[in-house]
C-alpha cells in the first residue's frame, strides 16, 4: 500500500493528511510542536467569517482521528534520502525511521520579526505590539495599555515586514490588509469610544467578502484609514507613541499620538521550509519561499520528482487558499502514486 | 522604554575601530565654533590614553561644505580626500580618524563609490597624481572621533574627576544625544548601534554615570542642511527643524545635549539665542538655555579640564548651571580671560536667554 | 519684537492631528455617513467642473476636513458649483452633494474661524 509522509502538520499538513487518508493512503504526519495546528493556534477569530479559530483547528485535529494517519507529534525529520527505489527515508528525532513513497513538504510560514523594522520601537516602546499579540488580547476580551488604561486611540500599520526592501522582503504577504479590517473591527466591538485608524498603502481586498468587510469598517464601524506608510514611531513621556505618516492623499505629513499601535506583521519562508530545501534540494523562489514547478498547473509540484508542496510553504495564502491547495496537493500526490 | 530591546539592536551594529595609530583630520566648523574641543580631543588622546594621533598641519577642508552646496564638484573633493589618504600614507598611518560628521559621511561615500566603482578610483588616483604627484593607501580602518573616544569610553570612566550626576541630589544627569545625520543615516552599519537607536553618544553617557532622554524628535536633522542654512532666506526652515527638537525634548527637562556633528552642536547652542531673540522663547531652567557639548567638551568636562580651557566661554548658551550641577569649580572672573590673564572682551548680554 | 534678521522662523506644514478641531469632521460623518466610504480614487475630481478650471479638489478637500485641516477647505469650497457629476461617477456611493452643502452649512453656522 502506498505511503506519504507529510512534514508539517498545520491546516495544510491536516487537511491533505484527510483527503489522503480517505483515498485509503496510509500517511505519516511529522509536526515538531506537541499539538497540531501550527500559527492557526495563535488566531481567536478568523476572516471575512468570524469563526472561531478553535473550531477550525478542532475539525482539523478530529480529521486526524483516522486509521489511515499515523501522528509523530514532538518530533523533527533529520537527513532525508531518496534511495534508488525512488522511496522517500525519513529518519526522525526519537531514532525511528520513516519510508514513503511521496513526500509532502507543508511546513508553513512564519511571522516576521517585528525588531527589525527598528525604527518602529517593538520591543523597545510598552504600547507597540503585533497582530498576533492583538489576537491573544481578543482571547482574554481586554485591550489595555501597558499601564492599565484602556486606548483612546489605536493605530494599526499595515505593510510591517512586507513589500520592503530595507528587510529584504519584496513580497506582499496578502493577508494583513483583511487581518487588519478585521481586527480593526474586533477593536471596536470592545472599544466604541476608542478612534482607530488603518495606515496602509494600498487595500488588498483579494478575497470573497473582504471589500465588503472593509466598506463596513468604513461606514457602520467607523475606522479610519490613511494611505501612508508609517515612517516611525517614538514613545512621548506618557508612553504614547507620536507617529510620523504622510497623507498621501492629501499630500501632507501628518504627526498624531497613538495610545498603542498594531503591527500587521507579514509572513516570511519558515525555518522548516529552508530546512526541507536544503535537504531536499528544492528551488526557492527569490522570495524565499519553496518555488513551484509552474504556478498554474503544476503549483503543488516541486523540481524534486515526488515531493510536493502545500500550504505557505510556497508563498503567503489565507486559510482558504491554504486548505484548497492541500486538497490539491492530495490530488496531485494521487496522481504521482498511481504513475509510480 | 524597555533598554534591553535597545541593548540587542546595538549588538547588531557594532563596527571595528583601529586601538592605535591615528591620523587625525580636523573640522572646519568645529575648531571654528569650539576651538578648545580639538585640542581637548588631542591632548586626551596623547595624554590620557597614551594614544599615537598625527595631526598633520598640510591636511585641509575636505570641501564638504562646498560639496554639499554644490559649488565643488564630486571629482574635486574625491581628489581632495585622496590628498589626505596620501598624507596618511606617507606619515605611515592607516587608521583614519575625521573629526567632522560631514567629513565622515564624505570619506565613507566615497570609499564606497569606489568600492563599487573601481573605474571611479583610478580617475581619482590619476587626477591627483597630476596634481600633486601624490599616491595612497586607502584606509584599514576608517572611524569617526566620538567612535574613538566611545571605544575608550571605560577607561575614561576610570579615571574621570567628575560623574555625570547632580553632585547635591545624586540624580543622574539627563542629557540628550544628538546623532550628525551622516552618521549613519547613510550607511547604517557604518554607525554604532545603526541609524535608529545610535550608541556612540549614549553610551559615553551611559559610561560616566548619565541617562539618556529619548524624546520623540530624537532622530530629527537640527536643520543644519548645508545649502539650507548658507541662504538667508532658507534659514527659517533651518532654524526651525531645531525648534521642533527643542520643544520635544523640554518636558524631560534635560541637563545638557551632547552632539557628535560639529555642525549640530554649533546650530543647537546659537539657535537657542536666535529663538529667544524671535519668539521670547527659552529652554533650559529658569530662563537658560539647555548647555550644548561637543562630545570632546563633555568628555574633557568628565576627566577634570578647566572649563575655560577648553573654551566652553564662546558658547552661546551658558554651561554654568551644568557645571554647578556636576560640580566642577571654576573661577566666574576668568571666563573671559586669555591665558595671560588678559580681557578677551564680553558679549553682548541676550535680550531674553539668560547668560 | 524686531526682526532684524532677514528671515523668521518657518511654521510646519504637518497635520497636527492632536490638536486639529474634528468637529466639523465629526458632524459630517454623523449627517453624511455615506462620506466615510471614501477610499481616495479621485474619479469625482477627474470630471468635476470647477476643478478644471482652478485648484478646487473635491478628493482632497473632504480629506483635509478629515483631519481637521479646516482652513483650506473653507478656502476652496465656495467653487464648487454643485452639478452633481462627482456624486454620479463615485464608486463608493458618496453623498458628495451633500457633502460639499453640509460642509458649507457647518462653515457658515458653527465652525469656530
Amino acid at each position: 500500500m502506498a505511503k506519504v509522509i507529510i512534514i508539517g502538520g498545520g491546516p495544510a499538513g491536516c487537511e491533505a493528511a484527510h483527503q489522503l487518508a480517505n483515498q485509503g493512503i496510509d500517511v505519516e504526519l511529522v509536526e515538531k510542536n506537541n499539538e497540531t495546528g501550527g500559527n492557526l493556534n495563535n488566531w481567536y477569530q478568523l476572516f471575512p467569517d468570524r469563526k472561531s479559530a478553535k473550531d477550525l483547528n478542532d475539525i482539523l485535529k478530529q480529521n486526524l482521528n483516522h486509521p489511515k494517519i499515523q501522528l509523530h507529534l514532538g518530533m523533527e525529520p533529520r537527513k532525508i534520502e531518496k534511495n534508488k527505489e525512488g522511496k522517500f527515508l525519513v529518519p526522525l528525532s526519537d531514532g525511528s525511521l520513516l519510508e514513503g513513497d511521496s513526500l509532502l513538504i507543508s511546513t508553513g510560514f512564519k511571522i516576521f520579526d517585528a525588531r527589525r523594522k527598528e525604527e518602529y520601537g517593538y520591543g523597545i516602546y510598552e504600547n507597540v505590539i503585533t497582530s498576533v499579540e492583538l489576537e491573544n488580547m481578543f482571547y482574554n476580551h481586554s485591550i489595555q495599555m501597558v499601564n492599565g488604561n484602556t486606548p483612546k486611540r489605536i493605530g494599526i500599520i499595515h505593510c510591517v515586514g512586507s513589500r520592503d526592501e530595507k528587510v529584504c522582503n519584496y513580497h506582499c504577504s496578502k493577508l494583513c490588509c483583511i487581518t487588519g479590517v478585521k481586527q480593526a473591527i474586533e477593536l471596536r466591538e470592545l472599544l466604541p469610544d476608542t478612534e482607530i485608524f488603518c495606515f496602509y498603502m494600498d487595500m488588498r481586498m483579494f478575497g470573497p467578502g473582504y471589500e465588503e468587510m472593509y466598506r463596513e469598517a468604513q461606514e457602520k464601524y467607523n475606522i479610519k484609514f490613511v494611505r501612508g506608510r508609517l515612517s516611525e514611531a517614538a514613545e512621548n513621556l506618557n508612553k504614547q507613541l507620536q507617529i510620523k505618516v504622510e497623507d498621501t492623499l492629501v499630500g501632507k505629513p501628518l504627526r498624531m499620538t497613538l495610545d498603542m499601535m498594531i503591527l500587521l506583521v507579514g509572513m516570511e519562508s519558515s525555518e522548516g521550509s529552508r530546512q526541507m530545501a536544503d535537504t531536499l534540494g528544492l528551488n526557492l523562489a527569490p522570495n524565499g519561499f519553496i518555488k513551484s514547478q509552474d504556478p498554474h498547473y503544476r503549483n503543488n509540484n516541486t523540481n524534486v520528482e515526488g515531493v510536493f508542496v502545500a500550504g505557505c510553504g510556497s508563498a503567503p495564502m489565507n486559510l482558504t487558499d491554504t486548505l484548497a491547495d492541500a486538497r490539491s496537493a492530495a490530488m496531485s500526490i494521487m496522481e504521482y502514486i498511481k504513475r509510480i | 522604554m524597555n533598554l534591553e530591546g535597545k541593548q540587542q539592536i546595538w549588538k547588531d551594529y557594532q563596527k571595528e575601530i583601529a586601538d592605535d595609530r591615528y591620523f587625525y583630520a580636523r573640522s572646519c566648523i568645529r575648531q571654528t565654533f569650539f576651538p578648545g574641543s580639538e585640542w581637548a580631543y588631542l591632548d586626551i588622546m596623547k595624554n590620557k590614553l597614551a594614544k599615537d594621533v598625527i595631526d598633520d598641519p598640510r591636511h585641509t577642508t575636505c570641501t564638504g561644505i562646498g560639496y554639499h552646496s554644490d559649488i565643488v564638484p564630486a571629482e574635486t573633493i574625491m581628489t581632495v580626500v585622496a590628498r589626505h589618504f596620501a598624507l596618511m600614507t606617507e606619515a605611515g598611518y592607516e587608521n583614519m580618524t575625521p573629526s567632522c560628521i560631514t567629513s565622515f559621511g564624505i570619506y565613507t561615500e566615497i570609499l564606497e563609490t569606489w568600492h563599487h566603482h573601481p573605474e571611479v578610483e583610478e580617475k581619482i588616483r590619476e587626477f591627483l597624481w597630476k596634481a600633486t604627484k601624490r599616491e595612497f593607501k586607502k584606509p584599514r580602518n576608517l572611524a569617526h572621533t566620538s567612535d574613538i573616544i566611545y571605544k575608550f569610553r571605560n577607561e575614561i570612566a576610570a579615571q574621570a574627576k567628575y560623574k555625570l550626576v547632580d553632585v547635591h541630589t545624586g540624580r543622574p544627569l539627563r542629557g540628550v544625544d544628538h546623532i550628525g545625520c551622516h552618521y549613519s543615516k547613510m550607511f547604517p552599519t557604518k554607525g554604532i548601534g545603526g541609524a535608529e537607536f545610535p550608541a556612540v553618544l549614549s553610551g559615553m553617557i551611559y559610561a560616566w554615570g548619565g541617562d539618556v532622554i529619548d524624546y520623540p524628535e530624537r532622530r530629527h536633522c537640527c536643520g543644519f542642511g548645508f545649502r539650507q542654512y548658507l541662504v538667508m532666506a532658507n534659514r527659517g526652515y533651518s532654524v526651525a527643524n531645531s525648534k521642533k527638537k527643542f520643544e520635544s525634548m523640554q518636558p524631560y527637562e534635560p541637563d545638557f545635549i551632547v552632539a557628535n556633528c560639529p555642525g549640530c552642536a554649533m546650530f543647537m547652542d546659537k539657535w537657542q539665542y536666535t529663538i529667544s531673540e524671535m519668539e521670547g522663547t527659552t529652554y533650559g531652567q529658569d530662563g537658560y538655555g539647555i548647555p550644548v557639548l561637543t562630545y570632546e567638551e563633555l568628555t574633557a568636562l568628565v576627566l577634570g579640564y578647566d572649563p575655560w580651557e577648553i573654551g566652553l566661554q564662546m558658547h552661546q548658551v551658558s554651561v554654568e548651571p551644568l557645571l554647578d550641577k556636576m560640580g566642577i569649580s571654576y573661577n566666574p572672573e576668568a571666563k573671559f580671560k586669555n591665558i595671560r590673564g588678559e580681557d578677551i572682551g564680553v558679549p553682548k548680554c541676550p535680550t531674553y536667554l539668560r547668560v | 519684537m524686531i526682526n532684524f534678521w532677514g528671515y523668521s522662523i518657518s511654521e510646519t506644514r504637518s497635520i497636527n492631528y492632536d490638536t486639529n478641531d474634528k468637529s466639523m469632521t465629526e458632524y459630517i460623518a454623523r449627517v453624511v455617513p455615506s462620506s466615510k466610504l471614501c477610499i481616495g480614487c479621485g474619479g469625482c475630481t477627474a470630471g468635476c467642473t470647477a476643478g478644471n478650471l482652478t485648484n478646487f479638489n473635491i478628493r482632497k478637500i473632504q480629506m483635509l476636513m478629515k483631519r481637521g485641516e479646516n482652513k483650506e477647505a473653507k478656502e476652496q469650497l465656495q467653487k464648487c458649483m454643485l452639478c452633481g457629476k462627482c456624486m454620479l461617477v463615485c464608486p463608493r456611493g458618496v453623498e458628495t452633494r451633500k457633502m460639499i452643502l453640509e460642509m458649507l452649512n457647518y462653515i457658515k453656522t458653527k465652525l469656530k474661524s
